[in-house]
C-alpha cells in the first residue's frame, strides 16, 4: 500500500478524518461531528451538525437544547465523500456507539468510551474487525478487576436494607447519565421507595421512554426528612458535601464507580461505602476487546495511555498514545467522566 | 482471620469515629483471647519483624498475575499501598482457610529464618486461599505499616469500653515491652504484677497550640514559663539501678543513647524524668538536623557520640522514691526534680560532663514580658515557650487548659514547584507530595526542601489538575513539572547540611499558602534562604 495520510488524525480539534472532512467527539466546535455518546466530555456544545445513534438524539437535546442532529441506527452504512461510516454498540450507557470508518480498504473503528460486560440496559458492545482500533484506557492497569454487576447490585441492595434497619437513609453516588439508570434498574423496591436528585431524575425521564425502569420520586423542597428515612436516595457526586445532605440526617454514603477499587478514593472524599461498577472497560476486559477486532494498530486516547500503550508494545501491538481532551486522566474528583451532566 | 479481616473492613468504611469503637468493642467481646492479644499489638504497632522483604512480595504477585514486574510497579504508584496493589493484581482465589489472626501471625514468626523457596510457598499458597479482603490485611500484616484510621488511643477506649476497665490504667498496662506472642490476654489487661512495671513509662502529656492571645489564659503568674526544645521528647526511667529511655512514640531507645546510663547510679532508683533529648556539643545546643544523626542509629560509633553528643533538658519528674507523684501540682513535681538535678551534678567530679541538665523555669509578672522571652526563641536554640500551670497534675495524652505551646512564627520563603509525587493512603492517585526550588546566583532553580501539607483539599485538587496537565517528564510515581507555580514554604529551623544539594537543611518545612499573586521570577533565591541560617 503507497504511503497515505493516515485515515483519522489527533488535532486540536478532535478527531478528525479528513477524506470525509467530518469529526469524531470533537473538543472545540467544528461543521460536522459524529457523536459517540451523551457524556458531556463526548457530545460537546457549538458543532452546526451531529450524527449519533438515535437512542442518543433524546440524550443530547436534552443537554444541549436545540441542535441539528441526525440520528442512525446500530449498523446502518452512511457515506459522506466516498468514506463508509457505521456506528455499533459500545455497551458504555445507552446510545452509545463505536465509530467505524472505511475508506479504499482500510478500516478504523473509534470506540468513545465502552465496556464489555452486558449491563441490560445498553446495548451489548459487539467487536468489530478493523485494522487500527482506537481505544479509550481508563482503567487500564492490572489492579482493575470487576466484579459481575449481579453480585455489586446484591451488595447495594443489602446495604440499602441494613441501612433501613437502623432507621437510616442511604444516599448512593452515581453519575446521572448512564450509572443512575443502571442502578435505578437493579434496586429492590421490595426494601423501600427510590428518591432523586433533580439531575438524575430529569435525564432518567429521558430515558424512561426506552428502558423500563422502576418509579421514582423527585426530591423537592417539600420533601421531608421522614419520607426519607430507610428509603435510598439517588445522586450525582456533585451533591455529595453540599447543604443538600443534610436533610436527610441520619444517612449513611457510597459512591458506585470504578475509583471505588481504591481505598484512597473512598475515603478522600468521606464516602461511608464504596460499590465497584464502572461503565467502562476493566483490565481484562480491554484486553480482550482489543483482541477480538484482530486490529494490529492500537491508539489509546485516555486514561492511563502510556502505561497501557507499552503493555500492549510488549504484547506485540503496533501501540501509541493520542492526546485528547476525554478526560484525560482519572481526576481527583472521581468522575468518569469529564463532567456531570446537571440540569435545572 | 475472617473476624479481623472483618473488623479491619468495618473500620476502614466508616469515618466516624464512635463507630470504629463500637466495632472495636464489639470485637473485643467476641474474638478469642489470643486474637485480642495480637490485634492489641497490631494497633499499637507490635507487628513481629518482617518475615519476607517487600521486593520478594512485588516479585511473586507479579509472576502469580502474570504481568511485567514494571507494570507492577506502575500500578503500584497509581494504588499508593503495596498491600491494596498486591490483593487487587492477583487473580481470584482458588482455595479457602480457617486459620485464625493468631495462627497467620505466629507463622511469620516461624517463617522469618526459613529460606526463600518456603517463603515463597508460603506466602504464594495463602494468596490463593484468601478473598481479596483477608489477603489485603494479611499482606498488610506482613509488610508492616497497618494505617486504617485508627489510634492507639481509640483502641485503648474501644478495649475499656469492651473491658470495664479504665482508660488511663489501660494506657498504662499497654506501654512498655510486651511480647504478644508470648503474653495472654489475662496478664496483658487483665492482671496487674508489680514486675511488670519495670520498664514502663507513663502515657505522655502533651500540649495543643495557644489559640488566640495568651493573655486570655488569665493571671501570668499562675504560670510557669519554659523554652519549647526541639529534640526528642523522651522519659527516662531509673528502676532497680537499671535505666530505660522511652521515646514518645512508645520505643524503648537505651541502647541509642549511652549518655545516659550512668544515671543508673547517678539518680536515685524510683525516678521517672520527662523531658527532651537534645543534641549538646561544646557547650551549646546543636540544631534537630545534628540529632538526625542519631536518630535510628542501633548501633552508636564512638566517632558519632564525640562529635554528636546528646543531653536530657530535664522539665519534669512523674515518678519520685518510686512513686507516681502525676497527680501532685507542677510546682512541687518541679521542686522534687531540681532537688534530684542538684543531687546529681553534685556527685559529678566535672559539672561539664553532664548530661542531665534542666530546663530553666521562668517566671514572669506580665505576658508582655513572656513575650519578650519567646522573641530570645531562635537564640536559645528553642522553638519558642511551654506555658504550664503551675497547679497543674500531669495529665495522660493531648489535653486543653493546663499546658500550652506558643511557638514562634516560622520563618517563611516563596519557592517555586519543580516536582511532584503521588500521595500515598487517603491520598493515593493524587499528586499532592511536592518538592520546591529557589533560584541560585547562576539563575537556576535548586531544590531545597519536600513539602506534603498545608494545601486545603480543594487546593490539592486544583494542583493535581494543573500538574498532569503541565508533566514535563516521568520518573515512576515523580514527574517533574514546568515551573510556573509559586508557594510560600514555612518552615521551623534553617541549618547548613552536607546531605542537601541545596546546602541548607530546613526544619518541618510545609506549604502556607498558593502565591497565585507571584510569578516565578519573583521566587526567593538561595542567597535569601541562607541569610536566615542563625549564627
Amino acid at each position: 500500500m503507497p504511503d497515505r495520510p493516515p485515515l483519522l488524525v489527533f488535532n486540536d480539534q478532535g478527531i478528525y478524518c479528513q477524506a470525509a472532512d467530518v469529526y469524531l467527539d470533537p473538543w472545540r466546535p467544528v461543521d460536522k461531528a459524529i457523536i459517540t455518546h451523551g457524556h458531556a466530555d463526548h457530545s460537546r456544545w457549538g458543532h452546526k451538525q451531529y450524527i449519533t445513534h438515535h437512542t442518543n438524539v433524546p440524550i443530547i437535546q436534552h443537554r444541549l437544547g436545540a441542535i441539528n442532529v441526525s440520528g442512525k441506527a446500530y449498523g446502518e452504512t452512511f457515506v459522506i465523500n466516498n468514506v463508509r461510516f457505521s456506528l455499533h454498540p459500545a455497551g458504555h450507557i445507552i446510545g452509545s456507539a463505536q465509530v467505524r470508518v472505511e475508506h479504499r480498504g482500510e478500516v478504523w473503528v473509534f470506540t468513545g468510551d465502552y465496556k464489555t460486560e452486558d449491563d441490560g440496559i445498553a446495548t451489548p458492545f459487539t467487536p468489530i474487525q478493523c485494522h487500527t482500533f482506537i481505544t479509550e484506557s481508563t482503567f487500564g492497569l492490572p489492579a482493575f478487576r470487576w466484579r459481575p454487576q449481579s453480585e455489586v447490585f446484591d451488595a447495594i441492595n443489602a446495604w440499602w436494607y441494613a441501612n433501613q434497619q437502623e432507621g437510616k437513609t442511604s444516599i448512593l453516588f452515581g453519575y446521572s447519565l448512564g450509572k443512575a439508570q443502571r442502578i435505578l434498574k437493579y434496586l429492590d423496591t421490595d426494601i423501600g421507595q427510590i428518591y432523586t436528585h433533580g439531575a438524575i431524575e430529569n435525564m432518567t425521564e429521558v430515558i424512561r421512554p426506552m428502558v423500563a425502569l422502576p418509579p421514582t420520586t423527585r426530591i423537592t423542597r417539600e420533601t421531608t426528612k421522614e419520607a426519607l428515612q430507610g428509603n435510598i436516595v439517588l445522586a450525582p457526586p456533585s451533591a455529595h458535601g453540599g447543604t443538600w445532605i443534610r436533610k436527610m440526617v441520619p444517612y449513611v454514603t457510597a459512591a458506585a464507580s470504578g475509583w471505588m477499587t481504591f481505598r484512597g478514593a473512598r475515603r478522600r472524599r468521606a464516602i461511608d461505602k464504596g460499590f465497584v461498577v464502572s461503565d467502562h472497560c476493566d483490565w481484562s476486559g480491554l484486553l480482550e476487546a482489543i483482541e477480538a477486532t484482530g486490529a494490529q494498530k492500537i491508539i489509546s486516547t485516555h486514561g492511563y495511555t502510556d502505561i497501557f500503550s507499552r503493555y500492549l508494545r510488549e504484547q506485540g501491538y503496533d501501540a501509541r498514545t493520542e492526546k485528547t481532551q476525554y478526560e484525560a486522566e482519572p481526576p481527583a474528583t472521581e468522575t468518569e467522566t469529564a463532567s456531570e451532566t446537571t440540569t435545572t | 482471620m475472617k473476624q479481623f479481616a472483618q473488623l479491619i473492613q468495618t473500620l476502614d468504611s466508616t469515618n466516624k469515629t464512635n463507630a470504629k469503637i463500637a466495632a472495636l468493642a464489639a470485637y473485643f467481646q467476641t474474638a478469642t483471647p489470643e486474637d485480642k492479644v495480637w490485634t492489641i499489638a497490631i494497633l499499637s504497632h507490635r507487628r513481629p519483624s518482617r518475615p519476607v522483604q517487600t521486593k520478594q512480595l512485588r516479585a511473586w504477585a507479579a509472576a502469580i498475575a502474570q504481568i511485567p514486574l514494571w507494570l507492577f510497579e506502575e500500578s503500584y504508584h497509581i494504588v499508593g499501598d503495596l498491600a491494596e496493589t498486591i490483593a487487587l493484581v492477583l487473580p481470584p482465589p482458588t482455595t479457602q482457610t480457617t486459620k485464625t489472626l493468631t495462627y497467620f501471625l505466629n507463622e511469620f514468626i516461624a517463617l522469618k529464618p526459613a529460606d526463600d523457596t518456603t517463603k515463597k510457598e508460603y506466602v504464594t499458597d495463602n494468596w490463593q486461599a484468601l478473598d481479596y479482603y483477608e489477603r489485603f490485611v494479611f499482606t498488610k500484616l506482613i509488610t508492616g505499616g497497618f494505617r486504617i484510621g485508627v489510634s492507639q488511643k481509640l483502641m485503648t477506649r474501644a478495649l475499656a469500653q469492651a473491658t470495664t476497665i479504665d482508660e488511663d490504667i489501660l494506657a498504662y498496662k499497654l506501654m512498655g515491652n510486651w511480647d504478644p506472642a508470648t503474653i495472654s490476654f489475662q496478664e496483658l489487661v487483665v492482671e496487674e504484677k508489680a514486675s511488670d512495671f519495670l520498664s514502663k513509662p507513663y502515657p505522655f502529656y502533651l500540649a495543643y497550640a495557644v489559640e488566640g492571645a495568651v493573655a486570655a489564659l488569665g493571671e501570668v503568674t499562675a504560670w510557669s514559663i519554659e523554652h519549647k526544645w526541639d529534640g526528642i521528647r523522651a522519659q527516662i526511667i531509673i528502676r532497680d539501678q537499671q535505666v530505660f529511655v522511652w521515646s514518645r512514640g512508645e520505643e524503648l531507645v537505651t541502647a541509642q543513647y549511652p549518655e545516659f546510663y550512668h544515671f543508673a547510679t547517678q539518680v536515685p532508683d524510683g525516678t521517672v524524668l520527662d523531658g527532651e533529648i537534645l543534641p549538646f556539643a561544646e557547650g551549646s545546643i546543636g540544631s534537630f538536623n545534628d540529632l538526625q544523626k542519631r536518630i535510628g542509629r542501633k548501633k552508636v560509633s564512638k566517632a558519632l557520640l564525640q562529635k554528636t553528643p546528646v543531653i536530657l533538658k530535664a522539665y519534669d519528674l512523674l515518678e519520685w522514691q518510686g512513686q507516681d507523684i502525676r497527680n501532685q501540682p507542677y510546682h512541687q513535681r518541679r521542686t522534687k526534680l531540681e532537688a534530684i538535678h542538684a543531687q546529681y551534678t553534685s556527685q559529678l567530679e566535672r559539672p561539664t560532663e553532664s548530661t542531665l541538665h534542666l530546663s530553666t523555669a521562668y517566671h514572669f509578672d506580665s505576658w508582655e514580658a513572656v513575650a519578650a522571652e519567646r522573641d530570645k526563641a531562635r537564640e536559645m536554640k528553642s522553638e519558642g515557650l511551654m506555658l504550664k500551670n503551675k497547679e497543674a497534675t500531669y495529665k495522660i495524652g493531648r489535653k486543653k487548659g493546663d499546658w500550652w505551646k506558643w511557638k514562634v512564627a516560622p520563618l517563611t520563603i516563596d519557592a517555586v514547584l519543580t516536582y511532584a509525587m503521588r500521595g500515598h493512603g487517603r491520598r493515593s492517585n493524587l499528586f499532592t507530595d511536592y518538592t520546591f526550588a529557589l533560584w541560585d546566583a547562576d539563575g537556576n532553580l535548586v531544590t531545597f526542601a519536600k513539602a506534603y501539607s498545608g494545601l486545603t483539599d480543594a487546593e490539592f485538587k486544583q494542583v493535581d489538575a494543573w500538574i498532569k496537565k503541565n508533566t514535563v517528564e516521568r520518573f515512576g510515581p515523580v514527574r517533574s513539572v514546568t515551573p510556573t507555580l509559586v508557594f510560600e514554604i514555612a518552615f521551623e529551623g534553617i541549618a547548613l547540611s552536607k546531605r542537601h544539594k541545596s546546602g541548607v537543611a530546613t526544619r518541618f518545612p510545609r506549604i502556607l499558602r498558593w502565591r497565585k499573586d507571584k510569578q516565578i521570577a519573583a521566587a526567593n533565591t538561595l542567597e535569601d534562604l541562607k541569610a536566615m541560617i542563625p549564627n
